[in-house]
């Protein structure tokens, strides 16, 4: 390359592909800022989503009642479980309507009424079914419900061992 | 005695400007109920702002006596309201000026919408203001279950299973209220938090834009 040509291209503004000092600078504090704020946010996002994050606590089976008891007429048993909220820990008595259908497997009903979550009981009218004393609804002997409440009871985990009946977890019926 | 404190910090710190920027300003006739009676209709933002600050206020001597916890929110409200001198008023103030708030922050709501003060170029303030309903509504529903009683209990669980039935995000947002399992010791603290913490900060930011942005625009025109 001679003298003269180097002249000329020295004449051109200089083209740089790099970022200036004033790009360079916002990109670091504000990196930076980024970072420190990410710093403090973080950990108490994580500390307010925690309950999300934590496994939900595996219900125990409660022991009941003796599987002997059970007939094919739904009767009302009272059973306390272990339940621990935050740094509360009680034993609050929940109550499961349990009987045999026709083939003589047993099932346990939670009595709480899916229209409103008033608490049913089995035949207070006489008719053979689980009635509502809030708005009249009512459910077969399954569970099923016949009209007011849209889906039907919810259902016990049942185990049975040894002759005993143990109740777990509810969830939605599966009968109906 | 008070005016030469005043002069003496004017002096020095030249407050007047500052203070006539915020207060000084005409209030056009047809939003006077001095010369059209039936322009009542625009006191409504105004007293929602007014209801506003009583509950602020009225909600920072409550948590004077209240605890966020299961065993003892419910005997510390009744505390609060039978046996301290005038707690049944200041708990009143609260209690009904809940309700208040929202019934005119409606009216104010339908005033905007009726006179079309939501058009250009107040749609920010439009949206601004329905985030605010919506930080109401908020602190309605966690201040609810605060009392710690059966309606409060029952009220919560209903309206967490409401919210439970968002399609996907649903679980998510109810574990989030929920703080545990249940409606319970966390989910009490938790509602305590949001209604005394979050959501006021949220909504003082949400008032001073929307005051921003009407001194900034000016009140609509007459229709």
């Amino acid at each position: 390359m001679s003298n003269h040509e180097q002249h000329e291209t020295s004449h051109r503004p200089v083209q740089r592909k790099e970022m200036s000092r004033r790009q360079f600078l916002s990109y670091t504090l504000g990196g930076t800022t980024a970072f420190m704020m990410g710093g403090a946010v973080l950990p108490m996002v994580r500390f307010a989503a925690d309950p999300l994050l934590k496994k939900k606590g595996e219900s125990a089976y409660v022991k009941v009642v003796e599987e002997s008891k059970i007939t094919n007429e739904p009767q009302e048993f009272k059973f306390k479980i272990h339940q621990v909220d935050g740094w509360y820990e009680s034993e609050p008595e929940l109550v499961a309507w349990i009987s045999k259908n026709q083939q003589g497997e047993v099932f346990a009903l939670s009595p709480v009424c899916k229209h409103l979550g008033c608490t049913i009981a089995w035949n207070t009218k006489g008719k053979n079914e689980y009635d509502c004393p809030c708005h009249d609804a009512r459910y077969s002997k399954d569970g099923k419900n016949i009209t007011v409440a849209n889906t039907p009871l919810d259902e016990y985990d049942v185990m049975i061992d040894q002759g005993f009946i143990y109740l777990g977890a509810i969830k939605p019926n599966t009968r109906v | 005695m008070f005016k030469n404190v005043y002069n003496w910090i004017d002096e020095r710190l030249d407050i007047t400007p500052l203070w006539r920027d915020v207060a000084d300003h005409e209030v056009p006739e047809h939003v006077n109920p001095a010369h059209h009676f039936s322009a009542f209709v625009y006191c409504f933002g105004g007293l929602t702002f007014f209801i506003t600050v009583i509950q602020i206020l009225s909600g920072m001597f409550l948590t004077m006596y209240y605890v966020p916890d299961i065993i003892n929110a419910y005997a510390s409200v009744d505390f609060l309201q039978h046996q301290v001198a005038f707690g049944q008023i200041v708990r009143g103030m609260h209690h009904f000026g809940a309700s208040l708030v929202i019934v005119m922050m409606f009216l104010h709501t339908l005033r905007v919408f009726f006179t079309g003060s939501y058009k250009a170029p107040r749609e920010m303030n439009w949206v601004v203001g329905m985030l605010i309903f919506f930080i109401m509504l908020g602190l309605g529903f966690t201040g609810y279950l605060l009392p710690w009683d059966n309606k409060a209990y029952y009220a919560t669980k209903v309206g967490v299973e409401i919210a439970a039935s968002v399609p996907y995000i649903g679980s998510y947002i109810a574990d989030f209220l929920y703080g545990g399992d249940i409606v319970g010791a966390q989910t009490l603290t938790r509602f305590f938090a949001i209604h005394v913490f979050f959501l006021p900060g949220a909504l003082i930011a949400m008032l001073a834009a929307h005051f921003l942005m009407i001194r900034k625009q000016g009140i609509s025109g007459p229709l």
